[in-house]
């Protein structure tokens, strides 16, 4: 018996160990880029690497400011496009779609959220690119805003439709049979009772597709252009400025970080802080818009 | 008209008009479905009509003949996938799974062992949540200074397992801590009573029970590296030949798709990579869903 | 048969060497310049194939990966496909440069494009932004597109000395590709897209244009006629010796040097 206990309290230390493990490895991560950051801000400070444009490390100019906007407006313009898209087949396969359409729809969603990102990429460089550059638009080489878009929002849908449908799916049947109890049609039921229920966990989904937008790296290489510009109308139609070149966060570190050393490196690190942070800001802002609603729900 | 006809027969034209929304709107959620059906459709569908050209025996057990050139196969590439998938999961698996049976099996020693044990078991939590959520490109950024750069690992087999390690710790330890806690508390109850210690309990009862969702989180970060890119841009190197050594470099399919697509005009071979990397992902899921089926089966068998 | 044979002992061989090393006899990692990379990889191919034992990885990044990467250690020899700049010798004190060719940097159009030849003005305008229409310079009613490098390549500094000069910048809207071969693919599937690549990189699927006449061939490159031309370089950690020696002594031989013509390169003798 001695030696089984004995056994037992050195696995536990083993077991102790591996998920002090976890903490270290994520502590390691954020000193580390934190740490390597700080050159660079110390340099510019905040006002100067995020609030400037010009980004040419050769001149010593390391503003982010272009790459901050490139990644948020990507991000909302994916959103734009694949929301609805996402929710709508989230809703369809929660609560219309007949078991034999079900079987069909699901594993497609599936699967097109196991397709890798490079494969997404390749396909938006061959075939989205040459089909946006047919926009007659002087200046429209099809890399850009749109083409990074549509590609972003196919990747993303999966992950927002399956959670969103698994929250549907959570909301307990007694709410759908009250509402139909009172009269509601199926659909004033879908969208004043069960949506707004299932608030949390589709929230919660949105968070993981935003997350995923941002941190979306090598399809945005092969597609976006990597210019470094703040994106602007080509010509007098604002609505051009959807189809400009642009930069992200993601793509600057990849593009630039086998080679950039001293002040150059710290600024890529820089980079990664924003984009963290960026990251950061969306999971606490859902979060609290999710405190306050459920709060005045009750 | 009585007033109880009109407000009768203004009752049934509000249903009407309400059904009539309803029947619009439906029609518009099933063409959103069908839209995303179709896109499945087309991606799918155009990388395997034009990859469908390349692929062939000869395409996947020959080494590619140039990393410029675009000619060859894609044999080294497949190889090295593997060599990677294999070293991460050497390292992952069992810091991940210790960690997750940690964190669940020993809650109430870590209650009564005091402060310290508790606020790393909530550091454990809040670090596994925030590692997930971390893009990979930061593991990259993460693994090229620390791996590569400043312990001079190079880009090789090392750094990049490393930082891949680090990319698919959270997913192991999550699907562990969830297989761990379907496992009824009364087999742990029945085992204890019977005289088992703690780890005899877990390993002989609580383990084998947690098995298929075990292998679902190991087949999920197989499914992960095996189409991540970023991570293994910045740290594997880019070289075509077949790594001889933890501290060569080299390129996983993934890899060897983005460079072809960028570097060469060899957009058929491409494709064809694609095809082979989707088909690996379909055969992953399908294990998972053969895994999760006998999973729930088993659970429904204990209950 | 004979490949699950190989992949077998490659696993054991893998697993035996488990703390294998970058000091081992019999593997070389090259690493830097796109420019240089095809032409690296054929030589190697060559190197190997009269020394069997030898594995020699090649991989590109852009002359300043190279760079860092023979000068920190992390790779036996680095590509460059411009001068080593003065602060990256005053941070690597032991770099040992090696020339060991010539190349000249081709300005390519997509293969539909009607304009034949440039001047070097013209060229420095349209990089910069100053002309934004190929109907400007005697071609088509269409916006140019410009495709050129990330800062990091050595093309892209050598453009930058002899064709832009001190005060011309790349314009803002330039797409940015990490590699020759990634301009390359670009400017081919793009009409009105404009870029700087490598000699060693063209083929059927770019044109190239004549700067102020001098056409882009390796004669004109050689003689000085053609004006945008410079050095290939591998860089070691100090003075090359055992592995690195042979590969260097091979590159600069009467044989590595034919290999550098056939390439489509300027050798150096």
């Amino acid at each position: 018996m001695q030696n089984k206990l004995q056994v037992d309290k050195a696995v536990r230390t083993v077991l102790l160990i591996s998920a002090s493990l976890s903490i270290v490895i994520v502590i390691s991560i954020f000193i580390f880029i934190f740490r390597s950051s700080l050159p660079a801000f110390k340099e510019f400070g905040v006002q100067g690497l995020l609030g400037e444009l010009t980004w040419r490390p050769a001149n010593g100019s390391f503003g982010i400011l272009a790459m901050i906007v490139g990644s948020v407006m990507v991000t909302l313009m994916a959103l734009v496009i694949g929301v609805p898209l996402a929710i709508a087949t989230a809703i369809f396969l929660a609560e219309i779609a007949p078991r034999g359409v079900q079987a069909v729809v699901r594993p497609a969603v599936q699967l097109l959220a196991g397709i890798p990102s490079v494969v997404y990429g390749l396909f938006g460089m061959v075939v989205l690119v040459p089909l946006i550059r047919r926009i007659p638009v002087a200046g429209n080489s099809g890399y850009g805003l749109l083409s990074a878009a549509i590609v972003l929002a196919v990747m993303i849908l999966p992950t927002i439709t399956s959670i969103s449908e698994d929250a549907i799916r959570a909301v307990p049947r007694a709410y759908t049979e009250a509402s139909l109890a009172l009269g509601a049609t199926h659909l004033q039921t879908i969208f004043q009772v069960l949506l707004p229920a299932g608030k949390s966990g589709i929230v919660a989904a949105l968070i993981l597709g935003i997350g995923r937008a941002l941190g979306e790296t090598m399809a945005m290489i092969m597609v976006i252009g990597n210019s470094v510009i703040l994106p602007a109308p080509l010509d007098d139609n604002p609505l051009t400025v959807f189809l400009s070149q642009a930069r992200t966060l993601t793509g600057n570190i990849a593009v630039e970080i086998n080679y950039a050393s001293g002040l150059h490196a710290s600024a890529l690190f820089a980079t990664g802080v924003v984009l963290f942070m960026l990251i950061m800001i969306v999971n606490v802002s859902a979060h609290a818009f999710l405190n306050r609603s459920n709060a005045s729900a009750n | 008209m009585k007033p109880a006809d009109l407000r009768a027969s203004s009752a049934s034209a509000n249903l009407r008009k309400r059904q009539t929304t309803q029947k619009l709107s439906f029609g518009l959620l099933w063409l959103a479905s069908l839209i995303v059906v179709l896109v499945l459709v087309v991606v799918v569908g155009y990388v395997f009509i034009t990859g469908f050209k390349s692929l062939s025996w000869d395409f996947l057990t020959t080494a590619p003949k140039g990393g410029l050139s675009g000619e060859g196969g894609i044999s080294t590439t497949i190889i090295t996938t593997i060599y990677l998938v294999a070293l991460i999961l050497v390292i992952a698996a069992p810091l991940g799974i210790g960690a997750a049976i940690f964190m669940i099996e020993y809650q109430e020693q870590t209650k009564a062992g005091g402060k310290f044990l508790q606020a790393l078991l909530q550091a454990a939590n809040f670090g596994v949540e925030t590692l997930a959520g971390i893009p990979s490109i930061i593991f990259g950024l993460f693994g090229y200074a620390l791996f590569v750069s400043t312990l001079k690992f190079g880009f090789s087999l090392l750094s990049a397992a490393l930082a891949g390690a680090c990319l698919v710790l959270p997913t192991i330890i999550r699907t562990t801590q969830e297989a761990l806690l379907t496992v009824p508390v009364s087999l742990r109850e029945g085992s204890l009573a019977l005289g088992a210690t703690r780890w005899q309990t877990i390993s002989k009862v609580v383990l084998p029970a947690a098995i298929p969702g075990i292998i679902t989180g190991i087949m999920l970060s197989v499914g992960r590296i095996i189409s991540e890119t970023a991570v293994f841009y910045v740290t594997l190197g880019g070289s075509y030949r077949l790594p001889n050594s933890l501290l060569s470099g080299g390129r996983t399919l993934s890899l060897h798709l983005f460079y072809l697509a960028m570097d060469t005009n060899a957009f058929e071979k491409a494709m064809g990579t694609g095809a082979v990397l989707i088909v690996s992902i379909i055969i992953i899921n399908l294990v998972i869903d053969l895994i999760s089926r006998k999973l729930s089966a088993g659970v429904r068998q204990q209950q | 048969m004979r490949k699950s044979i190989v992949v077998v002992f490659l696993l054991a061989g893998l697993l035996l060497s488990a703390c294998g090393a970058a000091g081992e006899t019999g593997t070389l990692s090259i690493t830097g310049s796109t420019t240089v990379q095809p032409l690296a990889e054929k030589l190697a191919e060559s190197f190997m194939s009269s020394n069997p034992d030898v594995q020699i990885d090649v991989q590109g990044g852009g002359s300043s990966v190279g760079v860092k990467a023979a000068g920190e250690g992390t790779s036996d020899i680095g590509m460059a496909s411009r001068e080593v700049k003065a602060e990256e010798l005053a941070q690597f004190k032991n770099m040992q440069v090696h020339v060991i060719a010539r190349d000249g940097i081709a300005i390519v159009v997509n293969p539909e494009n009607s304009v034949n030849d440039l001047s070097l003005d013209q060229i420095r305008d349209i990089f910069s932004g100053k002309i934004v229409n190929w109907s400007e310079v005697g071609g088509a009613d269409a916006a140019i597109t410009v495709v050129a490098r990330e800062e990091g390549s050595g093309t892209r500094d050598a453009f930058m000395e002899m064709v832009m000069g001190k005060d011309a910048l790349i314009l803002d809207n330039a797409i940015l590709q990490s590699s020759n071969g990634a301009v390359r693919t670009v400017v081919s599937t793009t009409p009105n897209a404009i870029a700087f690549l490598s000699f060693g990189y063209l083929d059927e699927s770019t044109k190239a244009l004549s700067i102020g006449g001098a056409a882009p061939t390796e004669e004109n490159a050689s003689s000085g006629v053609y004006p945008v031309v410079r050095p290939l370089n591998l860089l070691t950690d100090g003075a090359p010796e055992g592995l690195v020696k042979a590969f260097l002594d091979f590159v600069l031989s009467a044989d590595g040097q034919a290999m550098v013509r056939e390439e489509g390169y300027i050798p150096v003798k």
